[in-house]
């Protein structure tokens, strides 16, 4: 039996109150029918007895104590799921915005998803090539890993998420396996857009669902699209066996959101503002990346966040970094001279690199590699540091030495263009040519043998060039 | 039968309305599902719970049982090798009842209640038994005795013993009279809620360090057994690998390791790792002496609070049994923040940045549960916590670091920047304190070297001249500083490069055994005496720098094995050939 509520108690911000209502589930869906004939969308958020609170996506604009007939569906939010996903558009809850009418839904599930067992899960060992030196190199990602870009306003954080997206899906060999999830929170049409277009050009459209809730699109909506991307995510991942690459962008646009509901409900604020409970939301996000047991796909999250003020100790990607397994950091200074991408080397980092390198995975040397180029770039900040106080030209050999590494590192190693595909073989190769600008006796992170092998042969090559 | 209902909804916590039949931290079953819930305030009108699970699709109405009991946890064999959630719901279990993702309402014996143990009485009727006492044992993994005993609060005369043999763990396998005449039978296992610290007799002095294999540890910010450690750090500079270095190489006899709103993959990491790793002691597999208990960041909240006693718990269970036990918990932070989070939906009075007024004592509660003691039946246990903690915005200022720091003794300050340049374990050295090392003195002098104090004291006044005369260089650069200044700076980077820094993924550096971390500081040293000795009588420095010594001694600790400590003589007498040669040029 539906039970029509007519009328309201209550109307603040996004939030309508019912009262006399007997049965409600927490998180349940209601419908509200509005007097024009509209239909909006809300969810319960807090239950006492007979009071209900209701957060409406669309926002209450429009609506007074006794223009609206209520029902509840008598479920939590729940997402209609098939592989015909792949290559349409839908808004944030889900509902297709491309014009090409409903999908044949063949089940739905609860948006909420449930925690992974830690048991159940595989740990991630399978690198993926993005063909992109300072990621394949220095932070390596991981199938199956959250690794999200750190970027700042007018940086190049999109570009680096597409050529990420084109370039994983020509590693993968089973190119038919790979799809993309891609969720907008809070992002301009042109963003959007931007995203569609380069899909279209590397001919990956129609693998790609697309979650849009632009900037102008409700906030509460926007709440719930990155869950209802990773339910689809999990769907495609986890039932249909297929290697599901997610990128979330605006995921500070995502907090922001959920700062406004929060203090329309008047919960008590934490740091600056954000709910106390951010990091729990933010996780019960990220985690839902993975491998699981038994099942072959994976769902592996590329998030996308811009630090407001270039500040990495903003609450959002503060909370973000202790969640995910590492971080791509953008630098504007590198941005601002021209190098592409503009990955600021030093606190990037990849947590699950350790184990999907090396022998076996990539190549032997590049654990070793790695760590030198980062102590190595780590003494470059020193030299120039020490340049900036006394001159470059008063600094001695060595010093010298590391400002030319400096220069050779991020001119020929971090920079390349956006179309550039390069193999691990020749990144690794590459990191060794530019280690010869230093002598042997400064590589103390490589043991002999390595070195032996690897950096004498660099140094003869570049011998042989010079002759 | 009482028929409570459920009223309000928030996240979750939950109300029940006008009912006088619940008491404080009484565990309740909230729902038609039976999720685990405890009481945390009563009034007249409402008496709130926080539920230990997702309240999705909770309706009022639905009923609220009380169980009579505050939250407890199962004790008895069957824990170590095990993974639990943060209320002691064993996860294997859970995987095969609802499969890869947690259900609602799963519920599971904890300690399975199909496994035999192989139990050998020690008691026999007539005898008087008091709490702690040993009434069987049980091997319970290949390194582990396991020893049940007679709980704390239980007293009496042994009327029954079963005989020698295989039980399961609810079997009744003793019984003893009180003197009031009740006979309270004995099972393999035993309930203890996890707010409370099980009793001891008394406790007794921390003197003993826990000897971990990390240089920068063990000589520089030594730990001892029932002491408390704090790991602060911001994202990304190691909290974790040191927790799980710790975990895998310390001397304790049980690890306890709590992954308290951490990451999924990190546990299935320590999962996989310690199932492979074999102890250098036991040569048993690690997973034999561990217990893991994970709530991950995404597992609800509630039951992240309640993780990190279920821990301790179970730590203080161990000790009791006369085992040295090391909890890890990663990190309390996320705990603090659970705590902030419940605090919030109750609508309490906030202090500093959210957090509730009653963080500090409720930190203080936790650590005090640490300690060297001697237990109810004499033996001697401890527990040591080494807590990470995961301060916002890296600001060590903030109310977690700051609140921890009152009440650990040592604080291994993880920093950021020799993260950056790869610098592992990027433990400050400056920033960083052990105020333990007075305790600990007689016994590195006893049964490692009796200098080892004070050449510890020597390797951390170089690292402080080293830390000054940067300040210098950073303005000036190091060239026109004059010799004996410059050995300081080169001596300073063997000892950073060469002793400090640490490869958790080398076969022989990963775990380095006191006497080898002794010799190597003794060498370091040797060298740098001798260096100062020819600066004296106005060698120029350069002879040193350029005859390999540097990057020979940096490089020990790889071309050492630990086995071959012989080898260190070599390096003396190669330092006094060198020193030597360059005197007579």
């Amino acid at each position: 039996m539906i039970i029509e509520h007519i009328g309201l108690d209550e109307v603040s911000g996004s939030l309508i109150v019912l009262n006399g209502i007997k049965d409600a589930g927490y998180e349940e869906v209601v419908k509200i029918k509005m007097s024009d004939g509209t239909q909006r969308t809300g969810r319960i958020v807090q239950i006492d007895g007979e009071r209900v609170v209701v957060q409406v996506f669309e926002g209450s604009r429009g609506v007074s104590l006794e223009n609206t007939h209520t029902i509840l569906e008598g479920h939590p939010m729940e997402l209609k799921l098939s592989t015909e996903m792949l290559g349409r558009v839908f808004d944030g809850v889900g509902r297709p915005k491309d014009g090409l009418g409903e999908i044949f839904c063949e089940c739905s599930r609860d948006i909420n998803g449930s925690a992974i067992n830690p048991v159940s899960r595989v740990y991630p060992r399978d690198y993926i090539c993005t063909g992109i030196s300072a990621i394949d190199a220095l932070s390596t990602l991981i199938r199956g890993q959250k690794l999200p870009i750190f970027s700042g306003y007018g940086m190049k954080h999109n570009e680096l998420a597409v050529q990420i997206v084109r370039q994983a899906k020509i590693a993968d060999e089973q190119g038919s396996n790979f799809a993309v999830v891609f969720a907008a929170m809070g992002v301009k049409n042109d963003v959007a857009d931007y995203f569609r277009r380069s899909f279209e050009a590397s001919g990956v459209l129609e693998r790609v669902v697309m979650f849009l809730n632009l900037s102008s699109d409700p906030i509460i909506e926007r709440t719930i699209t990155p869950r209802s991307a990773l339910t689809a995510a999990e769907y495609l991942a986890f039932e249909k066996g297929m290697h599901i690459l997610v990128v979330m962008t605006d995921m500070s646009s995502y907090s922001e959101a959920l700062r406004e509901f929060s203090s329309s409900k008047g919960e008590i604020p934490g740091r600056k503002g954000y709910p106390g409970y951010l990091y729990s939301d933010l996780a019960s996000l990220y985690e839902r990346a993975g491998m699981i047991k038994g099942k072959p796909g994976s769902v592996t999250q590329i998030p996308i966040l811009t630090m407001p003020n270039d500040d990495i100790t903003h609450p959002v990607p503060d909370l973000t970094g202790y969640i995910t397994e590492g971080q791509i950091v953008l630098d504007r200074n590198l941005d601002g001279l021209g190098i592409y991408p503009p990955v600021s080397v030093l606190p990037s980092l990849s947590r699950l690199m350790k184990d999907g390198i090396g022998e076996g995975y990539t190549r032997e040397d590049h654990a070793d590699l790695a760590n030198q180029l980062f102590a190595a770039y780590a003494k470059v900040q020193d030299a120039r540091s020490l340049a900036s106080v006394i001159g470059e030209d008063e600094l001695s050999g060595i010093d010298k030495m590391y400002i030319d590494f400096g220069k050779k590192f991020e001119n020929q190693f971090l920079s390349q263009r956006p179309t550039e595909n390069r193999t691990i073989e020749q990144t690794l190769d590459l990191g060794w040519k530019i280690l010869t600008t230093l002598p042997r006796t400064e590589l103390d992170r490589v043991s002999d043998e390595l070195l032996s092998k690897y950096y004498d042969k660099a140094v003869k090559d570049k011998n042989s060039l010079s002759e | 039968m009482s028929n409570n209902c459920l009223y309000g909804i928030n996240g979750p916590v939950v109300t029940v309305a006008n009912t006088t039949d619940f008491s404080m931290q009484e565990m309740v079953y909230v729902g038609k599902d039976h999720l685990v819930g405890e009481v945390i305030n009563i009034d007249r009108k409402n008496t709130i719970i926080q539920v230990y699970e997702v309240t999705t699709g909770l309706r009022p109405g639905e009923p609220v049982e009380p169980t009579g009991s505050p939250i407890s946890v199962t004790l008895g064999p069957g824990l170590l090798s095990n993974i639990f959630d943060g209320i002691e719901r064993p996860l294997r279990e859970i995987e095969k009842q609802s499969g890869a993702f947690i259900a609602r309402g799963s519920n599971a014996d904890p300690l399975g209640a199909n496994r035999l143990w192989d139990v050998t009485l020690t008691v026999k009727p007539g005898d008087f038994l008091i709490g702690g006492h040993v009434y069987a044992e049980c091997p319970e993994t290949q390194s582990i005795l396991h020893k049940i005993m007679v709980p704390p609060n239980v007293s009496g005369t042994v009327t029954y013993t079963a005989k020698n043999g295989s039980y399961h763990v609810h079997d009744r396998i003793c019984e003893i009279e009180d003197k009031f005449g009740n006979k309270i039978p004995l099972t393999l296992c035993q309930k203890w809620p996890i707010r409370n610290s099980r009793p001891i007799k008394n406790r007794l002095p921390c003197t003993i360090p826990l000897i971990t294999g990390q240089r920068v540890i063990d000589t520089l910010l030594p730990i001892a057994k029932g002491g408390t450690a704090a790991i602060p750090g911001g994202f990304g500079t190691g909290k974790t690998m040191t927790q799980h270095q710790l975990a895998k190489w310390c001397d304790a006899d049980i690890i306890i390791y709590v992954g308290c709103g951490e990451r999924g993959n990190e546990m299935t990491q320590v999962l996989d790792e310690f199932g492979e790793l074999i102890d250098p002691r036991t040569g048993r597999r690690l997973t034999d002496r561990t217990v893991l208990i994970a709530n991950t960041s995404n597992m609800p909240v509630a039951a992240r609070e309640a993780s990190i006693y279920t821990g301790i718990t179970l730590a203080e269970y161990y000790r009791d049994m006369g085992y040295s036990v090391a909890m890890m918990a990663d990190s309390t932070s996320r705990w603090a923040e659970a705590l902030r989070e419940i605090s919030g939906r109750l609508e309490e009075m906030p202090a500093e940045e959210g957090f509730p007024a009653y963080l500090p004592s409720r930190l203080a509660e936790f650590y005090e549960r640490a300690g060297r003691v001697s237990t109810l039946s004499g033996a001697e246990g401890s527990i040591t916590i080494i807590g990470a903690v995961s301060p916002q915005g890296s600001d060590f200022s903030e109310p977690v670091t700051q609140n921890t720091k009152r009440f650990t003794r040592v604080f291994w300050a993880l920093d950021k920047s020799l993260a950056y340049a790869r610098h592992y374990p990027a433990i400050n050295w400056t920033d960083s304190y052990s105020e333990y090392d007075t305790d600990l003195t007689s016994y590195y002098e006893e049964n490692v070297d009796h200098n080892f104090m004070k050449y510890r004291l020597n390797l951390m006044s170089v690292l402080r001249e080293e830390s000054q005369l940067m300040e210098i260089v950073k303005l000036i650069g190091a060239d026109v500083l004059p010799d004996d200044q410059r050995l300081i700076i080169d001596i300073a980077r063997v000892i950073r490069v060469g002793f400090l820094q640490q490869n958790a993924y080398h076969a022989d550096d990963t775990y380095v055994p006191l006497k080898k971390q002794y010799l190597m500081m003794k060498t370091i040293l040797h060298l740098l005496d001798s260096a100062k000795k020819l600066t004296a009588i106005g060698k120029p420095i350069s002879l040193i720098t350029n005859s390999g010594l540097y990057e020979k001694l940096i490089k020990m600790k790889y071309d050492i094995p630990n086995n071959r400590l012989d080898m260190f003589d070599d390096y003396m007498a190669e330092i006094d050939r060198v020193v030597n040669e360059a005197c007579t040029k």
